[in-house]
C-alpha cells in the first residue's frame, strides 16, 4: 500500500467522487436534521434554531416513552427469536457438503433482496381474515366438521367457522420483522461458523463432551462474534423499521418509526422529528461502539 | 481437511445429515418462501376475489401493464435505478480503488464513514434527505426526468458504499506486480488502470452495479420520504395500492419485479462467485 504522498494528483481524483458525495448528500444532511433537533416550531411552517433541549424531552414524556420502550422490546424479541431460528440454519450451511452450501446460501439470500414492500405485502395476503391461512383452516374445519358428523360430534367444532385475526396486532409486526430480518442474522452467524475450526467442535465431542455441552460451550463461544454482529445488524433495523408497523400493526402497535414518520408527514412537527430520529442514531452509535469494543476485546484475546 | 470424515456415515459433526437440523432448514425456507411463492402463483389466478384457484390467466399482468399510474411509476424505478447505478460504479469503483492503493491519514474515520449509510436505519436516511431537499430549496417542479434527481442523489448515498465494498473484496485478490509490470513497460497511470486494473475488476464492477440497481430499486423507505407529491415509483405505487386492497393487479406487478430482481442477483452472483474464489483462499 503506497503513502497518499506518492502521488497526490492519483490520490485526490480517486478519492474526490466519494467524498464530494459522502460530505455533500449524507453528513451534511445528517448535520441539517442534527441541528434542526434543536429548534423550535413558529407558526405554520416556520422554525427557528434555539438549541432548545425540548425536543429530546419529550421524547421522555410518558406517551413517547411507552412507544420507545414498546420499539425497544418488538425489536429486542424478534432479535431473540431470528438468533434461535437462524443459529441452526447457520449451522446447517456451514456444515453442508461444498454444492448444497451454495444453494442454502442462496435460498437464504435470496429472499434479502425481494423488495420489503412486497414481502409485507405477500405477508398480508397470507395472513389476513380473507387470506390463504384462513381459507385453508376453514377447508379443514369443513372436512374435520364433516368426519365429525359421521360420529354426531359436529357440535364441537362450532355453527360457523371464524376467521383467525392474524393481522394488525403485536404477534403480526413481530411475525413481519422476523420475516424480514432473518437472512440478516443468519449471514455474520453463518460467516462465524466458517471461520470456526472445527476441530475444537471434534475435540470436544472425542473428550466425551455430549452435543448440546459440545454447543453451549465450544460452538457458541466461539461464534460469539458472528452473534454480535447478527445481533447488532438485526436489532438496528428492527428498531427503526416503520413500514411493517405500519401494514401488518394494530392501531396500538406503533414504533419509533411511525412517530416519526408522523413528525414529518402528517403531525408537521420537524423539530420534534429530527430529535427522534437522532435518538435512534445515537442508539445505533451505540451499539457500533459495542461492536467495535467487543471486536477490540477478541483481537487481544488473541493476541495474548 | 475433515472431507474424509464427512463422506463416513453420520459422523459426530456431520450435523448436515442430522434429521432434526434438516427439518430446521425445510421449515425455515418454508417460512421464508411461502408466502412469496403464494403471491406470485396466485398472479396467474382466474379470480378477483384471488383466495380460491380458479383457473390459469395472465389477464392480471395485461392490466397492471395497462394500469398507467403503475405503468409510470414502474418506469420512474427502473430510470432511477439505471443513473443510480452508474453513478454508484462511479464513485464507488474509484473510491475501492483509492482506499486499496493509499495509506492517508484518517482512513480509519473515513471508511467508518462510508459505512454508515448501510448501517443507519432507513427512516434516518430518509429523513435526512427530506431535509436536505427542503433546505437547499431542491425544485420540484422539474420536467420529467429531471424530477427524479433528488430521489437519484439519495439513491447513490446508500448505493455506492455497497458497490466499493464488492469492488473492494475483488481487488483484494489483485496481483500487484501485474500492476508494476505494465510500469516497468512504459504504461502511464492513467493507462495502466484501464488497460490493467479495470479488466481484472470488471467481474466486481459488475456484481457491486448489480446491487446497486436491486438496492435502488427495492428502496421504498428512503424514496417515500425523499419524493415530491408529484412523483411516484414503484414501491410507492404498491404502498399506496396495498393500503385499500389486495388485488391480483398487485400481485402481478409484484411477481415481475421479483422476477427482474431475483434474476439480477442470482446473475450478480455468478458474475462474482465467493464460492469458487473461497476454494482457492
Amino acid at each position: 500500500m503506497d503513502s497518499w504522498k506518492r502521488n497526490k494528483a492519483v490520490f485526490f481524483i480517486l478519492s474526490l467522487p466519494a467524498t464530494v458525495w459522502l460530505v455533500a448528500f449524507f453528513v451534511v444532511p445528517l448535520g441539517f436534521v442534527w441541528v434542526l433537533s434543536f429548534g423550535e416550531k413558529v407558526g405554520i411552517i416556520g422554525i427557528e434554531i434555539t438549541w432548545t433541549l425540548d425536543n429530546y424531552g419529550r421524547a421522555l414524556d410518558p406517551l413517547y416513552l411507552g412507544i420507545v420502550w414498546q420499539s425497544m422490546w418488538i425489536a429486542g424479541l424478534t432479535t431473540a427469536i431470528c438468533l434461535v431460528v437462524g443459529f441452526p440454519v447457520a449451522m446447517a450451511i456451514s456444515f453442508a457438503p461444498g454444492r448444497w452450501k451454495a444453494i442454502l446460501l442462496l435460498l437464504v439470500i435470496l429472499p434479502f433482496w425481494t423488495n420489503l414492500l412486497i414481502r409485507t405485502y405477500a405477508l398480508i395476503a397470507v395472513l389476513r381474515t380473507r387470506g390463504y391461512v384462513n381459507a385453508s383452516l376453514e377447508w379443514l374445519w369443513e372436512g374435520g366438521r364433516e368426519v365429525l358428523g359421521l360420529v354426531g360430534l359436529a357440535w364441537v367444532l362450532g355453527e360457523r367457522f371464524e376467521p383467525l385475526e392474524l393481522l394488525y396486532s403485536h404477534a403480526a409486526v413481530v411475525y413481519g420483522l422476523v420475516y424480514v430480518h432473518l437472512p440478516f442474522m443468519v449471514l455474520p452467524l453463518y460467516a462465524a461458523l466458517e471461520r470456526l475450526d472445527k476441530s475444537y467442535i471434534e475435540a470436544s465431542l472425542d473428550l466425551g463432551a455430549g452435543q448440546w455441552r459440545t454447543f453451549f460451550a465450544v460452538t457458541v463461544p466461539m461464534a460469539m462474534p458472528g452473534i454480535v454482529s447478527g445481533v447488532i445488524i438485526t436489532f438496528i433495523p428492527a428498531l427503526g423499521s416503520f413500514l411493517t408497523p405500519t401494514l401488518l400493526g394494530g392501531p396500538d402497535s406503533q414504533m419509533i418509526g411511525n412517530i416519526i414518520e408522523r413528525q414529518f408527514k402528517a403531525a408537521n412537527d420537524w423539530p420534534f422529528g429530527a430529535a427522534l430520529s437522532f435518538l435512534l442514531m445515537y442508539v445505533t452509535f451505540g451499539a457500533l461502539a459495542l461492536r467495535a469494543a467487543y471486536a477490540a476485546r477478541g483481537r487481544g484475546l488473541a493476541e495474548a | 481437511m475433515a472431507a474424509g470424515r464427512r463422506r463416513a456415515p453420520a459422523g459426530p459433526l456431520d450435523y448436515g445429515r442430522r434429521l432434526w437440523l434438516q427439518i430446521a432448514v425445510g421449515a425455515t425456507l418454508l417460512f421464508l418462501y411461502a408466502p412469496i411463492v403464494t403471491l406470485m402463483a396466485f398472479s396467474f389466478n382466474d379470480s378477483r376475489r384471488n383466495i380460491v384457484w380458479r383457473g390459469f390467466t395472465t389477464d392480471w399482468y395485461v392490466r397492471a401493464w395497462h394500469n398507467d399510474r403503475l405503468f409510470e411509476a414502474f418506469t420512474n424505478s427502473l430510470l432511477i435505478a439505471c443513473a443510480a447505478t452508474v453513478l454508484s460504479i462511479v464513485v464507488g469503483t474509484t473510491v475501492a480503488i483509492a482506499l486499496w492503493r493509499f495509506r492517508f491519514p484518517g482512513k480509519p474515520v473515513f471508511e467508518g464513514l462510508m459505512a454508515l449509510p448501510i448501517v443507519i436505519p432507513e427512516i434516518c436516511m430518509g429523513v435526512a434527505m427530506l431535509v436536505f431537499f427542503a433546505r437547499i430549496d431542491w425544485p420540484t417542479d422539474l420536467p420529467w426526468p429531471l424530477n427524479l434527481s433528488a430521489i437519484v442523489i439519495a439513491h447513490t448515498a446508500f448505493c455506492f458504499p455497497f458497490t466499493a465494498i464488492v469492488v473492494r473484496a475483488r481487488l483484494i485478490g489483485f496481483d500487484r506486480r501485474l500492476e508494476e509490470a505494465a510500469r516497468d513497460l512504459g504504461a502511464g497511470e492513467w493507462q495502466t488502470c484501464r488497460d490493467v486494473i479495470l479488466p481484472y475488476l470488471r467481474p466486481g464492477i459488475i456484481a457491486g452495479g448489480l446491487l446497486a440497481f436491486t438496492l435502488s430499486l427495492d428502496d421504498f423507505v428512503i424514496t417515500f420520504f425523499t419524493a415530491g407529491p408529484e412523483t411516484v415509483t414503484f414501491p410507492v405505487q404498491v404502498y399506496s395500492m396495498v393500503r385499500f386492497s389486495v388485488t391480483p393487479e398487485v400481485n402481478a406487478a409484484s411477481t415481475a419485479l421479483i422476477v427482474i430482481t431475483v434474476f439480477l442477483t442470482v446473475l450478480a452472483m455468478t458474475v462474482q462467485s465467493p464460492w469458487r474464489q473461497q476454494g482457492g483462499g
